[in-house]
């Protein structure tokens, strides 16, 4: 006798410990199978876009630490590009290097979260996690040198940046390099050819290049299908132009090779963190530019990075006044989220929760 | 009243219920002074269980404290040893709800369901010489049969809680728990088989070396199947606290939660004293007749921080590849483990049906060759599986090709 079954709707989120903030996955499924997968987003929006439009552009700076909140040294870097171009105004070279420098440290911290997380999701009872944040709270500590905050740093203005770097912080830096080096070698021996990772991983939830190409994925996720692009390599901003870097790219599209892109591309950012401390020379760190900055009318801009997840932008359009007419932020994140129904769908609940992960999304940049 | 425990009673060679029952019936009639034995060395039991599953929960979070490079719980008490208590207390004051969709009856039900296996496993597990609440003859059919009870409080639990987290558990640990089974008693009839008995007295003093060195293979598929049937990573799919938050019991609050936890951390030890019985000789050891019990906690001890070392290590395995582990790697291993210890049982016994020592030296031998063998040539069939030929990866890309 046939046992008659039916699909089960299930509401994943928007509390849920998997879906990294208020996210929330409507899902049917067949057994463990997953037959229709539904996103909804929303619960974190904050009006980010329209709120830019109150503020004079260095206030704006505050709110885009809030996108990403893992990322905020990239956020405003992005933002700040777009207000020069905007205004013309040329970055003093020392504050070029320290926005190089601490955007590297942010994409370490970023990615360490990632994995961390990833991981989590994987079902590890945190250990890979709690390694990974061992070495974030470092970075965040570097920050807090910098410019007094942990997370919502708005340390980088336009046209340079808040403060050069206190005395203190080189030697600081110095050492968190050097205990780096074995603090991460002890997250890729305990997981990165764990038997039960590849088995996990491998060949799951694949995103074929020219899916990901026409969804307009970038980061991480993009690379991992198999594409180099990224824009510190496509169009160098900052002091990307002197680093040395490969750009590493994986061919599978699984949720490995996402796992295995980010914790490459923390290799070659402490390798970009180092040539920073090299190059960098005595100067100033911020440009000469006027309190309230006021760029002339219908002066449009597009400041675009390669964050942590992808490739961040600013839209502005000035109207002659102190606050932008119009803000639109390209968010990765948001983007990335795009292909989700492709990748989960005749996956497994198990795989669906992993798969989140190794997109590694924020909903603070996905709900703006 | 002079009451005399005859040693044609039962309960003959329960040394702790002689004694009580000695004592108890100078004062008492006989009749009476059995049934005070018997609750004394219930409450012993429960109470044992229990407070081992409350100190088990503190030492677990201290170690995977350490695992994670923190402190763990350390405030109340020496090391925080009295944090067991003040969850209970917070646990104890909390409400204790029940859903309005819920069956009420089976949903109070489960918590004393998945708790009771947990205390009657111990009852035939000796903790020192002579000292078993019940000296049964079937003693591994009796922790078998005990310990499935478990798989349908689960299955209670998920059915009546109402929610589809905790459907989703329940489906998964059943399915989990039925599948692991069958290769546990298969690595099981293996002890059974060089013991000769199935009682797990005989069991150990069968045991002239521990027979964790006689059946290294059984061990192993035991060990698997007992972490899968405990619900702990990298087999925790029931409660995969990521997927599916809590699983069965996601409804569970209060004293009904408190229950349910001290069933899980209850069930570690009592399976490790299982394990300990069967595999590692048990109270034995130098001057077992008086630190029989010491040698027990601390081989208890040893298998418990081995499980919590691996529930902080490994990532958890998917339900597909969960129940292929169980069906397509261990349940073969363990019927080659059965097969080749009944040949070498046949061939070494004497003319009485016995193996002494040296027999079990030369079985030793011959079974971890066949662990080797067998691990060696099944793990090069899942590797394959789990890597696929080529490169993990692809190219990575040098400056100036971007473009």
């Amino acid at each position: 006798m046939p046992i008659k079954t039916e699909p089960m709707t299930v509401n994943i989120g928007p509390q849920h410990p998997s879906t990294h903030g208020v996210f929330r996955l409507r899902v049917t499924f067949d057994g463990e199978e997953i037959l229709e997968v539904e996103p909804i987003f929303g619960y974190l929006h904050r009006g980010t876009e329209k709120l830019a439009e109150e503020r004079n552009y260095t206030q704006i700076v505050t709110l885009t630490d809030r996108l990403d909140y893992v990322s905020s040294m990239i956020n405003n870097q992005a933002y700040c590009l777009a207000v020069e171009e905007l205004l013309g105004v040329e970055v003093p070279q020392r504050a070029k290097y320290l926005r190089t420098l601490t955007a590297e440290l942010q994409r370490v911290a970023s990615h360490l979260m990632g994995i961390g997380f990833f991981l989590q999701d994987l079902g590890t009872l945190g250990t890979p996690l709690m390694y990974a944040f061992r070495s974030r709270e470092r970075i965040l500590d570097l920050f807090e040198m910098l410019c007094g905050a942990r997370i919502t740093v708005s340390y980088m203005r336009p046209g340079g940046v808040f403060f050069d770097a206190p005395d203190d912080f080189w030697p600081a830096l110095d050492q968190f390099l050097k205990d780096f080096d074995a603090e991460y070698k002890e997250i890729e021996q305990l997981i990165l050819e764990n038997e039960i990772v590849m088995v996990r991983t491998r060949g799951v939830s694949l995103l074929p290049l020219d899916l990901a190409i026409n969804a307009s994925v970038s980061g991480p996720v993009l690379r991992a299908s198999g594409s180099d692009w990224d824009w510190r390599k496509m169009d160098p901003y900052d002091a990307y132009d002197r680093m040395e870097f490969d750009v590493p790219v994986a061919t599978g599209g699984d949720n490995y090779d996402r796992f295995w892109v980010r914790i490459q591309e923390i290799h070659q950012s402490i390798r970009m963190v180092k040539q920073c401390i090299q190059q960098i020379e005595p100067g100033p760190t911020r440009a000469d530019v006027p309190l309230i900055l006021r760029p002339p009318a219908g002066a449009e801009a597009y400041g675009r990075v390669e964050a942590s997840k992808g490739e961040l932008a600013f839209y502005l359009v000035a109207d002659g006044g102190i606050s932008p007419y119009r803000c639109k932020v390209r968010s990765p994140s948001l983007i990335n989220l795009t292909v989700t129904e492709h990748l989960l769908v005749g996956w497994k609940l198990a795989d669906m929760i992993v798969t989140l992960g190794s997109l590694d999304i924020n909903m603070g940049e996905v709900d703006r | 009243m002079n009451c005399v425990l005859g040693p044609d009673n039962i309960l003959y060679d329960t040394l702790l219920f002689r004694v009580i029952y000695d004592g108890v019936g100078n004062v008492l009639p006989c009749w009476l002074s059995y049934v005070v034995a018997g609750i004394a060395m219930m409450m012993i039991l429960v109470n044992g269980v229990l407070l081992g599953a409350g100190l088990f929960s503190w030492v677990e979070r201290r170690l995977i404290g350490r695992f994670h490079n923190r402190i763990g719980p350390n405030r109340w008490g020496p090391f925080g040893s009295l944090q067991p208590l003040a969850d209970l207390v917070k646990l104890l004051v909390k409400e204790d709800l029940t859903p309005r969709g819920a069956d009420r009856i089976v949903f109070t039900i489960v918590p004393v369901a998945m708790l009771a296996p947990v205390v009657l496993v111990m009852a035939v597990v000796p903790f020192a010489k002579d000292t078993a609440l019940a000296n049964l003859n079937v003693g591994v059919l009796y922790i078998l049969a005990v310990t499935s009870i478990t798989s349908i409080a689960i299955f209670m639990a998920g059915w009546a809680s109402d929610n589809r987290y905790a459907m989703f558990g329940a489906s998964r640990g059943v399915a989990v728990l039925i599948s692991y089974e069958v290769p546990v008693v298969m690595s099981l009839l293996g002890v059974v088989l060089v013991a000769g008995s199935m009682s797990l007295n005989d069991i150990i003093s069968a045991q002239t070396i521990p027979f964790l060195l006689v059946q290294p293979l059984a061990f192993f598929v035991f060990f698997a199947g007992t972490s899968a049937e405990l619900n702990r990573t990298p087999f925790d799919l029931a409660e995969a606290e990521s997927e599916i938050i809590a699983g069965y019991h996601i409804e569970y609050s209060g004293v009904k939660f408190a229950l349910i936890q001290a069933a899980e951390f209850g069930a570690v030890l009592t399976s490790s004293a299982v394990m300990v019985t069967l595999f590692l000789s048990g109270w034995s050891g130098p001057a077992s007749n008086y630190l029989g019990w010491a040698w027990f906690l601390m081989k208890i001890g040893v298998l418990a921080f081995i499980f919590s070392w691996i529930r902080a290590t490994f990532p958890r395995l998917r339900i597909d590849q969960l129940l292929a582990f169980a069906w397509k790697f261990l349940l073969p291993l363990s019927i080659i483990n059965l097969f080749a210890t009944a040949l070498e049982v046949y061939f070494l016994r004497d003319g009485a049906g016995n193996l002494d020592t040296s027999d079990l030296w030369i079985m030793a031998g011959i079974n971890f060759g066949v662990a080797f063998a067998c691990l060696l040539v099944f793990g090069t069939l899942i590797k394959e599986k789990v890597r696929p030929a080529g490169p993990v990866t692809g190219a990575t890309l040098t400056p100036g090709e971007a473009d």
